[in-house]
């Protein structure tokens, strides 16, 4: 591993929205908000179709140990309970609520009890809080550390290497507050000794408010980084910041880090403060399709069309439109797509910047395996997908690639690498469930 | 308007970088040398590079029509085989043997093993090893440059590495360098192919390359660094060591021969054995074989280790336990 830390792409920024400060958007007409907004498993409707809800009150608790709770983002009635495609393409529950435009907060929001360790995790687990960064990862289970002396340090994600995304940016220059609340409940519960937040050096106005905030505790330590992509991927992240390779199939917590979004903290210290769970989001609007790019405060579950409508529609036709940064976002069918939990933007695209290159020969320049952050080698991985046999797909560790798409990017033949690894990821689970079940089977004979 | 939409898998951006304008950046980085090489041999040079590059471009265009695949041609890669392949002869080949090495390099080398990124060996440099083989007597003609042309005995006339193993000591070599100087050999004010010559043209390349990031240093400096050190070592003697490493085709070799992508290891680690590799295969045909230079063959003969490098250099996944 390269000395300098692990080197990226440099990928247009295009942070055209990082100074503008988030708008809270009117209150939506309906919201929909679906039941799996977290890796996991999909929280359990508690409501019924008529019933009226306030903001805040839980419409769906958490469905096992892995799990998250989901709030109430509007009051108003509960109009529908059904399912919708969700934007991996399977099905999901979703509540409709249709809003009375009063916002009337539930009488369950209070601030939460907090006076030991157990009852901060609790109250993460109660907030909703999943990694905003755009995982989703439950942020309790991040937090639920058997051992806490084996924490040695917690990595605050203040990367943000996707182009366009401003959100975090704007999390650290206007909320510093709530981020230095956060990271003293972690010092107080979890015994968190050091905190690292690592920025990329395109945000000096972040590092700057950072930079503020270790004067007034010296356990922060910021840590500005090249402006190159995906320092905000976790691996990356932690060996930039620390020096740490966290080991394939292993968590942070295995090498004494944490790592969590700097928006997430601030949530959970606002959480803390207010007892309002998770309840919006604040997301950056951009794009080639936009009329009025801006960072918009909107009620989880109001659908995309209603928020880019608060940023004026459209003045060219999008052609394509995601969740999340153009580098790992999700391009999505509709426009009736909700905004969740861990939507930190959604862009639209017009049609010039829609239609990508035809994919041609791969001419092995090698920018791809020298690219890639994991070091990997997507040229072997593509012949390993095409030979099917699953014993070379795992060799090629394709099991490790957090498709972050550098290796596309750098590509002069555009092939689909990303694409190419997604199948090659699954033919890999499909091996290895099949070559358990025969281990099962022969100890079974025996 | 919202059936529109197209869904794609992400990344929604690519890079400005594209096959075409890699193999345009090459073909930029080639000129110098290919104008140099008219400098220095006269039209003929011109006439040859044309020759070759036509004779790819339709070659390629035939090829993929023939068997009903989306033409290539667009993509430049024939420009380059073809500009480095008529780079690779001497000034005064007969065109029919021109368009029959284009043949060997398109169809043969290239088409045939599947088109672009699918061929094995460099098509310019097995086209020129079989032209050497088969048209011996107008491939190895030592052409002397226009500006001597006139005060030497063309008949007698020698490329440097065909006079340089005589030693120091011999009157030939003594006579070679009065007559050559070591800035005519940067320069390229000697015989050879009639773009090998000028090492300075050829260095102008270089660091376009470099600059456009097309290739990386490792392979042409440690191609022409060791080449220079094996001589040194042999003959004991610096401006022996200079001679041979600005002889025969070592910077093109180097720069744009060695550096081709398909037919070379992707990693640092890789590109170093590679080059390594290919400066004692010189050496050793340069010293002790009997053909005077050897860097055609010893890009070929690297250019088929190359999938064994390529697979002993790859980096280690990050954190990748072993399976």
């Amino acid at each position: 591993m390269s000395f300098f830390g692990i080197k990226g792409v440099h990928v247009p920024h295009r942070k055209h929205t990082a100074d503008c400060h988030p708008e809270r958007m009117p209150i939506p007409k309906t919201v929909v908000i679906p039941m799996a907004q977290h890796i996991g498993a999909p929280a359990k409707p508690v409501v019924n179709v008529g019933d009226t809800v306030g903001v805040g009150q839980i419409i769906g608790e958490a469905a096992g140990f892995i799990s998250a709770p989901v709030h109430a983002s509007v009051s108003g009635t509960v109009k529908k309970i059904d399912t919708m495609a969700n934007s991996n393409g399977g099905t999901m529950t979703a509540i409709t609520i249709e809003s009375d435009g009063e916002m009337r907060a539930h009488e369950s929001v209070v601030p939460p009890t907090v006076t030991n360790y157990d009852e901060f995790v609790a109250a993460v687990r109660a907030s909703g809080i999943v990694g905003l960064g755009g995982a989703g990862f439950p942020t309790f289970v991040k937090l639920s550390v058997k051992d806490l002396s084996k924490v040695e340090e917690v990595v605050l994600n203040g990367a943000e290497c996707e182009p366009y995304i401003t959100a975090d940016t704007l999390t650290m220059t206007d909320r510093a507050d709530d981020i230095f609340e956060g990271i003293q409940l972690l010092e107080k519960y979890l015994g968190v000794k050091k905190v690292i937040i690592g920025i990329e050096d395109n945000k000096p106005q972040a590092i700057k408010a950072m930079q503020e905030l270790s004067k007034k505790d010296s356990a922060i330590v910021v840590k500005p980084m090249p402006a190159a992509y995906p320092q905000g991927g976790e691996k990356v992240l932690i060996y930039n910041t620390t020096g740490k390779t966290v080991p394939e199939g292993k968590l942070p917590l295995d090498v004494g880090c944490i790592v969590m979004n700097v928006t997430t903290l601030a949530c959970i210290a606002e959480y803390v403060r207010t007892g309002m769970p998770l309840v919006e989001k604040c997301l950056t609007v951009d794009g080639s399709a936009v009329a009025t790019p801006k960072n918009v405060i909107a009620p989880i579950g109001t659908s995309m069309k209603d928020v880019f409508d608060f940023c004026g529609g459209f003045k060219e036709e999008p052609r394509k439109v995601m969740y999340g940064g153009p580098m790992m976002g999700i391009a999505v069918p509709t426009l009736d797509e909700p905004i969740l939990k861990n939507t930190n933007a959604i862009l639209a695209f017009n049609d010039k910047d829609a239609t990508l290159p035809d994919e041609t020969p791969c001419i092995h320049c090698g920018n791809c395996i020298n690219h890639c952050p994991l070091n990997l080698n997507p040229p072997a991985i593509a012949k390993a997908l095409a030979s099917g046999d699953g014993a070379e797909i795992a060799k090629t560790k394709v099991n490790i690639c957090m498709e972050c798409g550098a290796c596309v990017f750098v590509c002069p033949a555009h092939r689909m690498i990303v694409h190419r690894n997604k199948l090659a990821k699954a033919e890999l689970r499909a091996y290895q469930t099949k070559l358990a079940e025969q281990k099962k089977k022969e100890e079974e004979n025996k | 308007m919202e059936n529109n939409l197209i869904v794609s898998v992400s990344p929604h951006v690519h890079g400005k970088r594209t096959t075409s304008n890699v193999m345009l950046d090459v073909v930029i980085a080639l000129l110098p040398a290919a104008i140099a090489g008219v400098v220095i041999f006269g039209i003929n040079a011109a006439i040859l590079c044309a020759v070759c590059v036509a004779s790819c471009v339709v070659f390629e265009f035939l090829f993929t029509k023939l068997c009903h695949r989306r033409t290539t041609v667009g993509d430049f890669s024939a420009v380059v085989t073809g500009l480095l392949l008529a780079m690779n002869v001497p000034a005064t080949l007969p065109i029919w043997q021109a368009v029959v090495g284009s043949f060997i390099a398109i169809v043969i080398v290239k088409c045939l093993f599947g088109g672009l990124g699918c061929n094995f060996a460099n098509p310019a440099i097995t086209a020129r090893v079989v032209m050497l083989i088969a048209f011996t007597g107008t491939m190895a003609a030592a052409v002397p440059p226009k500006a001597i042309a006139d005060s030497v005995d063309v008949a007698t006339y020698a490329t440097p590495l065909s006079v340089l193993p005589a030693g120091l000591e011999s009157e030939t070599v003594t006579a070679f360098m009065e007559q050559t100087s070591i800035m005519d050999m940067f320069l390229g004010v000697r015989g050879g192919a009639l773009g090998e010559t000028s090492a300075a043209a050829l260095l102008i390349g270089f660091v376009y390359l470099l600059v456009r990031k097309v290739i990386t240093w490792h392979t042409p400096v440690v191609f022409i660094g060791a080449v220079f050190a094996l001589a040194f070592a042999i003959t004991g003697d610096m401006t022996m060591a200079l001679y041979y490493t600005l002889s025969g085709g070592t910077f093109i070799g180097a720069i744009f021969m060695a550096t081709d992508y398909v037919t070379s290891p992707s990693t640092a680690k890789g590109k170093i054995v590679f080059a390594l590799g290919c400066a004692v295969i010189t050496t050793l045909i340069r010293f002790f074989g009997s053909y005077p230079e050897g860097v055609s063959f010893s890009i070929l003969f690297m250019n088929i280790l190359n999938p064994y490098i390529d697979k002993w250099t790859m980096k280690k996944p990050f954190g990748g336990v072993k399976a």
